[in-house]
């Protein structure tokens, strides 16, 4: 029994289908990711699944309780990061979990023996007793983090968990969820960083424009859909070399800018070759996530 | 429409009403200062200044008749504050429902709260000028002024509820400049807060007759005076009516700005 059982869910704004006909099997314990562009409809999705906006069609069995009609019920047994920090900037630290845990029902007594844990799951513990508005941003979703934990959830739904955070910030935040996963608790994020869907995720979807267009393991993702290794090549007279030698050396080669991505499965002869060509710059790398979903999603912006 | 059914209720609401209490209560001093200090110095001045040369209004001290409008309006002024300026910084600005409807609270319950806040806080307004009335010994009859209490009350749960309308459609703090100018100085103009209706031409008091205000003043002004108020259930009958419709309204519309 999937912990999140989600078929045809359907919703349009106007005329814009924004998620179109999704399925979802999360199971439990597990590390899920909805992957996609700006756009894709992974919020809209979220706010679904929470039962805070009602879908247009499809159906939602999370924690065995139908969305949105019993949300209420499923919500007292999930935890959700939202994207912007919402914190109470009128409270303390310890204050904020105090509060956040009584919209749970939970007795004070209760939610002030769990405030010490959850401080030290968000290394705060000398922070108590400081206003939000002093902390620094890592700090901030590492409360909203520990504010998602006061009720202790079975399941964790994380929208965009480190956006906007410095990379020791993000390590610390991941560091975290991987901690939660380990304690056996159920993950859902959406990020569009594809490290770190890579890093914590068990299985994920890719989303675009309202509909799964990849759906497995990361790794075997990577391993199905993408050569192993990659060839980035930078220059001006890029576009000549590639016309030139790119179906020669490359398995599969797609320029933007004045980027060469040379999709191999040995790049050693190509590197060989590139060394003389002093005009052209290049690093190697194996691929990965973010390759994988380029293929899918293609490189053109998406916010415009 | 869908999103016009009648709002339900739950007792969740409870822990959003002490989120509330909890700010005001780091804050009570300035707050209560500004909640008195204003309406208490219009009230002084004009019932001094005015007061000494008006000589009596329907059988009163000017002073007294004007306490009894003051009472009316800082209740009505307290809890159209908070629900437009606070209540829009919890909404939109420091996106604090967006968190608490994260938790097991559907957005009825914080608009109840919303609602249920807007009223304590505006009753803690009306009885401080009620103590101030006390303190001057401006009341006739001090176990019939009592009765403000629960009158306050009612005042503050349908200013409340009539703000929550604009809150929830407002897009920034200066649309709230707009209810002000059009509803609020109107009503405090129209009602009889610093003078009788009666004094008014015949079309301004049709006008007056409808609005909530001049409910609340036609029940708190004879409580201090000293009589029983005429038609009391019309009034609060009035006045219900107004918070029910208007409650009623805002949930929807709060619903169609969030639950989207």
């Amino acid at each position: 029994m999937p912990i999140i059982k989600v078929r045809n869910l359907t919703k349009h704004y106007g005329n814009t289908e924004v998620v179109r006909g999704l399925d979802l099997d999360i199971k439990r314990g597990e590390c899920f990711g909805l992957l996609g562009p700006n756009g894709a409809g992974k919020t809209t999705t979220l706010k679904m699944l929470l039962g805070l906006i009602e879908p247009d069609a499809g159906e939602i069995l999370m924690l065995d309780q139908p969305i949105p009609l019993q949300a209420r019920q499923a919500r007292l047994r999930i935890g959700v990061v939202p994207q912007m920090d919402n914190l109470d900037p009128d409270f303390t630290v310890a204050e904020n979990l105090l509060i956040y845990g009584r919209y749970f029902g939970i007795p004070d007594a209760v939610i002030n023996s769990r405030i010490p844990s959850l401080l030290e799951f968000a290394g705060l513990t000398s922070k108590a007793d400081t206003k939000i508005t002093t902390l620094s941003g890592g700090m901030k979703r590492r409360l909203t983090l520990a504010r998602a934990l006061v009720n202790d959830p079975e399941l964790i739904v994380l929208d965009e968990p480190t956006t906007g955070l410095d990379p020791q910030a993000r390590h610390v935040i991941w560091q975290g969820l991987r901690r939660l996963i380990h304690q056996g608790k159920t993950i859902l994020l959406t990020t569009h960083f594809m490290e770190e869907a890579e890093r914590l995720c068990d299985n994920l979807v890719i989303l675009d424009h309202g509909k799964v267009i990849a759906t497995g393991n990361p790794r075997d993702l990577i391993a199905a859909e993408i050569e192993p290794g990659v060839v980035e090549i930078y220059g001006e007279r890029v576009d000549a070399w590639a016309e030139q030698n790119g179906a020669a050396w490359c398995t599969r080669h797609e320029i933007t800018g004045e980027t060469l991505f040379c999709y191999t499965h040995d790049g050693t002869a190509l590197i060989a070759h590139l060394r003389e060509q002093c005009e052209l710059r290049y690093v190697q790398r194996p691929s990965n996530l973010e390759d994988v979903f380029l293929k899918f999603t293609g490189r053109e912006l998406r916010d415009v | 429409m869908k999103y016009f059914g009648p709002p339900q209720l739950s007792w969740r609401f409870i822990p959003v009403w002490r989120r509330n209490f909890l700010v005001w209560k780091k804050l009570a001093g300035p707050s209560i200062l500004g909640n008195l200090a204003d309406p208490m110095f219009y009230m002084l001045g004009f019932g001094y200044g005015l007061g000494s040369l008006i000589p009596q209004v329907g059988g009163a001290s000017y002073m007294a008749f004007l306490s009894a409008g003051t009472i009316c309006y800082s209740t009505m002024n307290s809890a159209t504050f908070e629900v437009l300026y606070s209540g829009f910084s919890r909404m939109h600005v420091q996106k604090t429902w967006e968190a608490i409807l994260n938790a097991p609270l559907t957005l009825d319950d914080v608009m109840f709260a919303e609602l249920s806040w807007g009223a304590s806080k505006s009753l803690l307004s009306g009885i401080a000028i009620l103590a101030v009335i006390w303190a001057l010994g401006l009341q006739a009859n001090w176990l019939l002024s009592l009765w403000v209490i629960p009158v306050v009350v009612v005042i503050g749960l349908t200013f409340s509820a009539m703000g929550l309308v604009m809150t929830a459609i407002s897009p920034s703090y200066d649309f709230f400049m707009y209810y002000f100018t059009l509803v609020i100085t109107p009503m405090v103009l129209l009602c009889g807060v610093f003078y009788p209706v009666e004094r008014m031409p015949e079309i301004l008091q049709n006008v007056a007759a409808v609005l909530p205000l001049s409910h609340a003043i036609d029940l708190v002004r004879p409580l201090i005076l000293g009589h029983i108020p005429t038609a009391i259930a019309g009034h609060i009958g009035a006045m219900l009516a107004w918070a029910v419709v208007s409650y009623w309204l805002a949930v929807g519309l709060t619903r169609r700005r969030i639950l989207k």
